[in-house]
């Protein structure tokens, strides 16, 4: 690639500690995860499966340690249990559907 | 029986095997655009070069049916030729026969070609084309592959090993080809998986193609588990004779010299390198006007684009170059720009290549995912490649050296030969803005008019600092050359850097951060 189709290309600002340079981005680059900071009211799906059971409905306040629902993935059964105690404010699952990795599983409320 | 009756048999025979999966198998392997294996073998090597042995090694198999089935060499080629007369042991998996998987006898054929190129210190070159392991052999078929692997591990760094993918390569198959130096695949044909999408889809439920999970772009482009990528088989053997023109037999030689040549691309340096240190140019032009001929051979072409290595002819010896790309990501340094650097370094001093690194880069790239990646931990493999090579090491500070980054480039500290450095570079901590704005906080926010102010304390800083006479002064740097006087510069010192020795303590082997 010679510097005169270069010029035909889209460069971007690119920020590296203060200073701005013209460059390109790579496809990787652009399609790396952006971090967002952990909600604890929100709970996710940290493996794609099914969900084999839901144990509780929203408006339940439920204490640290129950079991809310099983995800099955791998074979294997795994129960996902309350974090601490709080009320469920939404369940956005239902048995017998497949869930992606992190998909938003329940919301809770103190 | 007659001698002449007897050839004839022999004759016979071998056409029966060299048909390998038979007539309706070829045409299935034709028709998705492969070539046969035989055919792949004859296009790699030099005319009439290729000698074949083990043609009439048959499997041993007695369970499920196998022992009714003859499988043509056991479904892999192997033997010996040359490439521009160099010579080579090579093998390729015959997917018209059982799908090239791998059975013992199959595993035994490439194990002893491999133990020939250790013995007979010459490259090897693995042609892959296998649905895996032959499932009817059972751990038969896993001890094949471990025995590979082994293999693969003692010829490391000891003669190059090269490995082609022209076919599906799942399962235990990917990790031979990972074990070698040098992976080539082609559009459409490669395919490397672990787990293939039907596992994946009914484990995890996720959906995806062969293509988009391990077809030769995404491991170009993406993993770097491929160094070759190529539109086309043919392209792909030019790729792989060219390679092999550039590296030696084996660790205890150099790469063959060819008569020493100008620079093709006549372009004067200074006007590929635009004076705003902000713009970007194609580092790869400046090492064109640098090397014999003008010509590079680049690996890992599409990884971590914000690096460029590969192997250029000076004085007409081989040069791995190692050189921040500025047109990507600023050049700055990452997980992966670090691997594919730190990689390379590590071949180039295993086969007695000199090093040349063109530095100008920024520091490395800032973010939560290049951290929680391992950065650190990535970073640490250029630091320690370098540190540990012997051969030859020449810097040449294009523009920037900033920080970590100055240190990482094959610095002075880090045991370099040679660092010469260009009028415009800037070796500093950091980039003249930042330090202003850390060094000068307080007069900044004090002014009347900050804008002004930052601005005189940037310009201060790089009056004062970011140039390459601090760096000089100290003896850090061995001199500060004008860019046209590179190539010339070069050139001596790789000259007389020809019998170089530097020892290293003794050691079992190091720890690099892997």
């Amino acid at each position: 690639m010679s510097t005169k189709e270069n010029k035909d290309k889209e460069f971007i600002d690119f920020a590296v500690t203060a200073r701005k340079y013209k460059t390109l981005l790579t496809r990787k680059y652009k399609q790396r995860k952006f971090w967002e900071n952990p909600d604890p009211m929100e709970i996710f799906s940290f493996i794609p499966g099914t969900i084999v059971d839901v144990f509780v409905k929203e408006g339940d306040f439920v204490e640290e340690g129950e079991p809310i629902m099983i995800l099955e993935a791998m074979k294997m059964k795994n129960r996902i249990d309350m974090p601490f105690s709080a009320k469920i404010k939404k369940i956005n699952v239902e048995k017998g559907v497949r869930v992606p990795k992190e998909f938003l599983l329940f919301e809770l409320e103190k | 029986m007659s001698l002449k009756k007897n050839i004839k048999a022999l004759r016979e025979k071998k056409a029966i095997v060299q048909k390998g999966g038979g007539d309706a198998a070829i045409e299935k392997q034709v028709a998705m655009g492969k070539l046969t294996a035989r055919d792949r073998i004859l296009a790699i090597l030099d005319e009439n070069s290729f000698h074949e042995y083990d043609l009439f090694v048959q499997h041993e198999e007695r369970n499920f049916g196998m022992d009714k089935k003859e499988l043509a060499g056991d479904g892999v080629i192997t033997g010996t030729g040359t490439i521009y007369g160099a010579p080579i042991c090579i093998y390729a998996q015959d997917f018209t026969v059982m799908g090239g998987s791998l059975g013992l006898k199959h595993a035994r054929k490439i194990t002893k070609i491999m133990d020939h190129a250790l013995k007979l210190q010459v490259p090897l070159i693995g042609i892959n084309d296998s649905g895996g392991a032959r499932i009817q052999e059972g751990i038969g078929a896993l001890a094949g592959y471990g025995e590979i692997f082994y293999r693969n591990t003692m010829a490391s760094g000891v003669i190059p090993q090269i490995s082609v993918i022209l076919g599906p390569c799942a399962g235990g198959a990917v990790y031979s080809p990972a074990l070698t130096d040098f992976v080539f695949v082609v559009e459409n044909i490669s395919k490397m998986f672990i787990t293939g999408p039907n596992v994946i889809e009914s484990v995890l439920g996720e959906k995806i193609s062969q293509e988009d999970l391990g077809g030769a772009r995404v491991h170009a482009e993406i993993t770097g588990n491929a160094h070759f990528y190529a539109g086309s088989e043919q392209e792909c053997f030019e790729q792989i004779k060219q390679l092999i023109r550039f590296i030696p037999w084996n660790n205890n030689q150099k790469a063959r010299a060819f008569e020493p040549k100008e620079p093709k691309i006549k372009k004067s340096i200074e006007n590929i390198i635009p004076s705003d240190p902000k713009q970007p140019y194609d580092v790869r032009d400046i090492i064109k006007v640098l090397v014999d001929d003008s010509e590079f051979l680049e690996v890992h072409e599409l990884f971590a684009q914000n690096i460029v290595v590969g192997f250029g002819r000076m004085n007409g010896e081989t040069i791995g170059f190692v050189a921040n790309q500025p047109l990507y990501l600023a050049g700055v340094l990452d997980c992966d720009s670090s691997d594919k650097a730190g990689r390379f370094i590590r071949y180039c001093d295993a086969f007695n290549i000199p090093l040349v690194t063109l530095e100008d880069m920024p520091g490395y790239l800032p973010g939560v995912d290049q951290e929680h990646e391992g950065v650190i931990r990535h970073g640490a493999k250029v630091l320690y490649a370098y540190s540990e090579a012997t051969v030859p090491k020449i810097t040449i500070i294009l523009r920037k050296a900033y920080g970590g980054g100055y240190i990482a480039m094959n610095s002075r500290h880090l045991g370099a030969d040679f660092v010469f450095s260009w009028p415009s570079a800037e070796i500093a901590v950091m980039g003249p803005e930042g330090a202003a704005n850390i060094i000068f906080r307080k007069e900044i926010m004090e002014a009347e008019d900050q804008d002004a102010m930052r601005a005189e304390k940037v310009q201060e800083y790089i009056d004062k600092f970011a140039n390459p006479y601090v760096a000089a002064s100290k003896g850090y740097i061995d001199g500060v050359i004008e860019p046209a006087e590179t190539r010339s510069v070069l050139l001596h010192a790789l000259s007389i850097s020809v019998k170089k020795v530097d020892e290293r303590p003794k050691k079992k082997h190091g720890i690099p951060p892997f």
